[in-house]
């Protein structure tokens, strides 16, 4: 008798990773890596990951599932368009990254000559367009639908914006790939992103995958799903919310320091805790991704450094500062570079805190007093997450780290800016075996094996550290 | 309060956008106001209290309105509409109607002099305390009707 098994595939920019899930004990079996060949034939490297996984394992199950996420050849890149910046615009912005996109940039009001020739410069996969609320603006959705159908951009466009404007913007349009999905803002202030977000997806699972050249890799994967942050997030959303009867852990955050970027995710309303709070700005989506494009550990050191100041990235990492200056310089000629000694490791540690501590922050929610004739009153923007009791850390630098909760203790509330909303007393787990983005993609098919397994093997920061020790003595 | 044909909007429901601006919390009329004009028929788009000046606007252009009617009811008017029409020029909602009312202005002044100043801000009309909603139903349907007959600009 075989146990029925899933084979989780993760083809990223660097490396081709898999995980073999046994779903009958729900354990897992074995992880596999290869190299990341999308620049060539992505099946290579995929074959070469099968291999070690074969290794590993002495024979291969057969897999009833073969599900991949990708984030190679740049991830899926998204340009969005909307009018008012704080509205539409920031709607469309939270839509993509919702459906695990990469922002290569964000326009509002109407595109200019400049503008198309900066988005055609980015070069997007897709395209999303936004503006007006149903009913409401036109002209200004109409323009820009103009502008893009007499352009020569031919990536794919998801239109949601004002639904009455559709049927003239689809002829303006002509010629181009172009869906129709709900407005991401039917109502003024109402954020609708969930039928923009399945529309991206639908898209990338259609039309990106095989653009990218990752479906010559089919013999070996049936379908790639979703870019690797959505996974994650899928992954993210079924640790929260559990499946069925199968309770999950209630409001959770992840967070995923890299290479280029810092991801953070939350699960939870994020509505004020306190009575009387007033909550200004668009309404905040329950699932929410943010993506810092600034606070990446190698393509962005120098920037993490210049946010963070030299002198306080020496003294977390008890550098002198010379030495901080002079790695950090190394660091971005060579991004690849894994930490070689103690002085890197240090460096390394301290650019993840500071990463971790300023990406909290800003995907967190803050109040401000405003003073009223009245007396003073409360205002509130962005999520409330000083309650969440569970914060995740997975990606490699955390799953790497010697001292996970080092890194994770830095996202927690600072006493000396009360105005910031982060948690205040999570308990903190470490997805040491990466394997959220495979729940997530397991999510669909099998929620409650992938429910369990993330359960299972997502561990508390000391029990990892037992391990460590353990594995070494 | 019956919906009276006589003020019903044409076909397609004109858009309003109300709010109490700045600091101002007093919602109570502003709330009766939205409450009227909905039933008058028109779409509403309330901002509620505490609503500063650029939030009107920002809203105004997402819902392509046809009207702002400002409140404001604690005596800081004047100061919070200053540069109001200005923002609607720059957002491109040149020939939007502008109403603001409530209690304008702190301490006694002749009310032709206090309309005179908001009316020099740019605003279409300005409302005396205590003005009834049937006033301002009347107001908005003869400047609809006008803006029909003469439109200053084509909207998109
Ligand atoms: C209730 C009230 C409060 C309540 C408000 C509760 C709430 N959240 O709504 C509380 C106690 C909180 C309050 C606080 C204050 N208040 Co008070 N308050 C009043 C009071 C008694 C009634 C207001 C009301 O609800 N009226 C009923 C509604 C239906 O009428 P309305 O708002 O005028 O609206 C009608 C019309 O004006 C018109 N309209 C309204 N908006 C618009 C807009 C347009 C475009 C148009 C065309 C028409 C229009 O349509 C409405 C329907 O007919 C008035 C006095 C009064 N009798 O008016 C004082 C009054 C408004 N308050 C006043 C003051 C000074 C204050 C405070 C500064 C007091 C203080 N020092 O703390 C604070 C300010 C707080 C703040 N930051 O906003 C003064 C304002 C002085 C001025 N403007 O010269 C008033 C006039 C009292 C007074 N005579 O001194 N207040």
């Amino acid at each position: 008798m075989h146990a029925a098994a899933a084979l989780l595939i993760d083809f990223g920019s660097t490396y081709t990773k898999l995980r073999a899930i046994d779903l009958d004990r729900r354990i897992v079996l074995a992880s596999g890596q290869g190299p990341s060949t999308v620049t060539t034939d992505i099946s290579v490297g995929m074959r070469v990951a099968l291999e070690d996984l074969r290794r590993r394992l002495g024979r291969l199950p057969r897999f009833r599932y073969r599900l991949g996420s990708s984030s190679a050849a740049g991830g899926l890149r998204m340009v969005t368009v909307g009018l008012v910046r704080e509205l539409t615009a920031e709607a469309a912005r939270r839509a993509a990254l919702g459906a695990g996109a990469k922002l290569v940039g964000t326009y509002a009001y109407r595109l200019t000559a400049a503008d198309m020739a900066s988005i055609q410069g980015l070069g997007p996969d897709i395209l999303l367009l936004a503006g007006g609320t149903d009913g409401g603006n036109s002209e200004v959705i109409l323009h820009n639908a103009r502008m893009l159908g007499s352009g020569t951009l031919d990536c794919p466009i998801v239109y949601a914006g004002n639904r009455a404007a559709w049927d003239a913007a689809k002829d303006l349009l002509a010629g181009k790939m172009a869906v129709c999905a709900e407005n991401v803002m039917p109502e003024f202030n109402v954020l609708n992103i969930e039928p923009a977000r399945a529309a991206i997806r639908e898209i990338f699972l259609e039309r990106i995958v095989h653009a990218k050249g990752i479906d010559r890799a089919r013999d070996e994967c049936d379908a790639v799903l979703m870019p690797t942050p959505a996974a994650v997030m899928d992954g993210a959303r079924l640790l929260a919310d559990g499946h069925g009867s199968a309770s999950g852990l209630g409001d959770l955050v992840v967070v995923d320091p890299g290479g280029a970027t810092t991801d953070v995710h939350s699960v939870a309303s994020g509505q004020p805790r306190v009575p009387g709070v007033v909550q200004r700005g668009l309404p905040e989506p329950r699932v929410k991704r943010t993506v810092e494009g600034d606070l990446g550990m190698r393509h962005n050191a120098a920037a993490i450094g210049e946010m963070a100041g030299i002198p306080a990235l020496a003294a977390d990492a008890r550098l002198p500062e010379g030495t901080v200056s002079r790695l950090i310089g190394e660091l971005a000629q060579d991004v690849d570079r894994l930490p070689h000694d103690a002085e890197e490791r240090a460096l390394d540690r301290a650019l993840a805190r500071a990463a971790l501590r300023c990406a909290m922050k800003r995907h967190c929610g803050s109040v401000e007093t405003v003073y009223t004739a009245f007396g003073p009153a409360t205002a509130q923007t962005g999520k409330d997450l000083s309650g969440v009791e569970v914060v995740v850390g997975t990606g490699g630098v955390i799953a790497h780290s010697r001292a996970p909760l080092e890194l994770l203790e830095t996202v927690v509330a600072d006493p000396t800016e009360p105005e910031s909303l982060r948690p205040r007393d999570p308990r903190f787990l470490v997805d040491r075996e990466y394997l959220l983005y495979a729940c997530g993609l397991l999510a669909g098919a099998e929620p409650e094996a992938a429910l369990e397994l993330a359960l299972k093997y997502l561990k508390p920061p000391t029990e990892v550290l037992a391990d460590d020790v353990a594995a070494n003595g | 309060m019956m919906p009276d044909p006589e003020r019903m909007p044409a076909t397609t429901p004109r858009t309003i956008v109300t709010g109490v601006i700045g600091s101002d919390t007093h919602i109570v009329g502003n709330r009766i106001l939205s409450m009227a004009l909905e039933k008058a028929g028109y779409k509403v788009v309330a901002l509620g209290a505490l609503t500063p000046a650029p939030e009107f606007v920002k809203a105004a252009v997402e819902t392509n309105a046809d009207a702002i009617l400002v409140s404001s009811l604690y005596g800081q008017g004047e100061l919070d509409c200053r540069g109001f029409r200005e923002l609607c020029i720059e957002a491109g909602l040149d020939a939007i109607l502008l109403y603001v009312g409530g209690n304008l202005i702190v301490g006694k002044h002749p009310w032709d002099v206090v309309e005179r100043i908001f009316l020099d801000m740019g605003f279409d009309r300005a409302a005396a305390p205590g003005m009834r909603v049937e006033t301002v139903l009347d107001w908005l349907a003869q400047d609809f009707a006008a803006r029909e007959r003469a439109p200053r600009r084509q909207a998109g």
